[in-house]
């Protein structure tokens, strides 16, 4: 019973990373309506960043969080305007593509910056533990500070999207383009805005992802990136609430099956789940069917 | 009206539209004055909507003029071309199905000062209370003649010295048809300039001052409404008689 505990509080914290990264793939599929395949990696720079501030500036570690997410977010910005911006006429195709080759740019560039010798991320926010059950169930303070910046994290954008007027402003762009822009939305500003979002969220996610799995090296975004993504489409992309969701069920299920089924088959049986899903639920959990234009 | 030398609001001098290599638009000019409901007619594929998409800045002509109170709007995109005072409802009413009808509205007034929107709000209400009824609910469960209302409404927040109406009528039942077209009359009363596309020629001929008569990307007849009504080619082309 503690054990299964201790793998459930394991598959929400593990979760909760996945549903940060998660919400950047939706808010970016839902507003600029592409699948924007170098988020994963910007995860891993916003790690890197954080640890270069820690380790060679000796800055503390909320400063360097910090930090990272100002790069990650002028980073986003920069790969939109540059690598993804020309192409908003163009056919989906050809964006996607492109976001795979910025994944591969910032894969390489990382690579000849930090090499590909693993660096040991710092435990930045050992707090103490909490023991429960006579010490049988450990919860370490990186995995309760994970699920509440979760927690933080969705209650804010929740607020930004219902409440504020550039959050009306982006639902109004990822609803219908040209009606927005003749409501007088600056919709390149607003797609900017989205990716500014979404990368500050990733170098956040990429410090709790780091934290709780310390190796770092130009690869660790690529496969955190893709479960994210399988977790928004899990969620039905494009939905907030709905990347929260299948962050969380994402990570859950892969602990809860690697513990209890095979580790080996652990990452297997989330894209079966997925599947399965998507046979019953083709839009996601919370996604909704595509309305065709009248 | 025109007679008494009104100021010329919008000028389209002479443009040409593309789709890709499709030429949809061939060197349309027209003048819309201060106070007045112009209408361009014609058929389906003729160009209206085209035509009105460039206005207001959605599309941008390969050549020739466009301007706004004797400025210039060519290329400075739909988002700007709003704040000028320029206002588009557009074909199909595009409202934002799963906002609500107040944040609809709130969207229609982007480009105005924040401070200045309960009191819009309050004037699209009064105008519309249907809407007011149902400020809270997602326009996506409104009715067809209702998420009309909410486009005119939400079209309305900016405030525009011209409002161009797409199709207003479409889809809808004869009696809600009446309403809206009511509603362009209160309006135009109340000292808005209307540039109004509509298939339902009859209707929108009976409200406008002068008509354009749109066939295949040009304009073929044009000039007072009372007039346009009564050319032959119109009556045999549009009204069915």
């Amino acid at each position: 019973m503690v054990s299964f505990l201790r793998f459930l509080i394991n598959g929400i914290s593990l979760g909760s990373v996945y549903a940060i990264i998660a919400l950047g793939y939706t808010m970016v599929y839902g507003i600029a309506k592409m699948l924007n395949f170098a988020h994963g990696d910007v995860i891993m720079v916003g790690a890197y960043i954080a640890f270069c501030a820690m380790q060679y500036l000796g800055l503390p570690p909320l400063v360097a969080v910090l930090a990272a997410m100002v790069f990650c977010t002028v980073l986003g910005m920069v790969i939109e305007g540059l690598a993804y911006r020309p192409l908003r006429q163009a056919t989906k195709l050809a964006v996607l593509i492109t976001a795979i080759g910025v994944s591969y740019l910032l894969q390489n560039t990382a690579l000849l910056i930090w090499s590909s010798n693993p660096k040991v991320f710092p435990s930045v926010f050992n707090i103490g533990t909490i023991r429960l059950f006579d010490g049988n169930l450990v919860i370490s303070s990186e995995t309760i500070l994970t699920i509440v910046a979760n927690i933080v994290i969705m209650i804010a954008l929740t607020l930004f999207t219902g409440r504020t007027k550039m959050g009306k402003a982006m639902r109004a762009v990822s609803e219908d383009r040209g009606a927005a822009e003749l409501m007088g939305i600056n919709v390149n500003r607003t797609i900017s805005l989205t990716f500014a979002i979404g990368s500050a969220l990733a170098a956040i996610a990429g410090v709790l992802l780091c934290s709780a799995y310390p190796t770092l090296q130009p690869t660790t975004g690529s496969m955190p990136g893709i479960k994210a993504f399988t977790a928004a489409v899990f969620g039905g992309i494009g939905s907030i609430p709905g990347a929260m969701i299948g962050g969380l069920l994402l990570g859950i299920i892969e602990i809860l099956g690697k513990a209890y089924i095979s580790t080996e088959l652990g990452d297997a049986l989330v894209f079966a789940v997925l599947i399965v899903v998507l046979l019953f639920k083709p839009a996601g959990l919370l996604g909704k069917p595509m309305r065709e234009k009248v | 009206m025109s007679e008494t030398r009104a100021k010329s609001l919008l000028k389209v001098d002479d443009i040409h539209v593309y789709y890709g290599s499709i030429h949809a638009i061939k060197g349309i000019s027209f003048e819309v004055n201060e106070g007045e409901i112009v209408t361009l007619i014609g058929a389906n594929g003729a160009g209206k909507s085209t035509t009105l998409n460039t206005v207001s800045g959605l599309l941008r002509p390969r050549s020739g003029l466009i301007s706004f109170e004797g400025k210039s709007i060519v290329g400075i995109g739909a988002s700007k071309v709003v704040g000028l005072g320029m206002a588009l409802c557009p074909e199909g009413r595009r409202v934002f199905q799963q906002m609500t009808v107040r944040e609809n509205l709130e969207m229609g007034g982007f480009s105005r000062p924040g401070e200045e929107i309960p009191q819009s709000l309050e004037n699209v209400f009064t105008r519309f209370p249907r809407l007011k009824e149902r400020e809270k609910q997602v326009a996506g469960t409104l009715s067809g003649g209702e998420q009309q209302m909410l486009a005119m409404g939400r079209a309305l927040m900016s405030k525009p010295k011209l409002l161009m109406l797409d199709e207003p009528s479409m889809g809808l039942a004869p009696i809600l048809v009446e309403q809206i077209f009511d509603i362009i009359k209160e309006l135009h009363a109340s000292g808005t300039t209307i540039l109004l596309v509509e298939q339902n020629a009859q209707m929108a001929l009976s409200v406008a001052d002068r008509a354009y008569v749109l066939g295949t990307g040009k304009i073929t007849i044009s000039g007072p409404a009372e007039a346009v009504l009564a050319d032959d080619r119109v009556r045999a082309a549009y009204l069915g008689g």
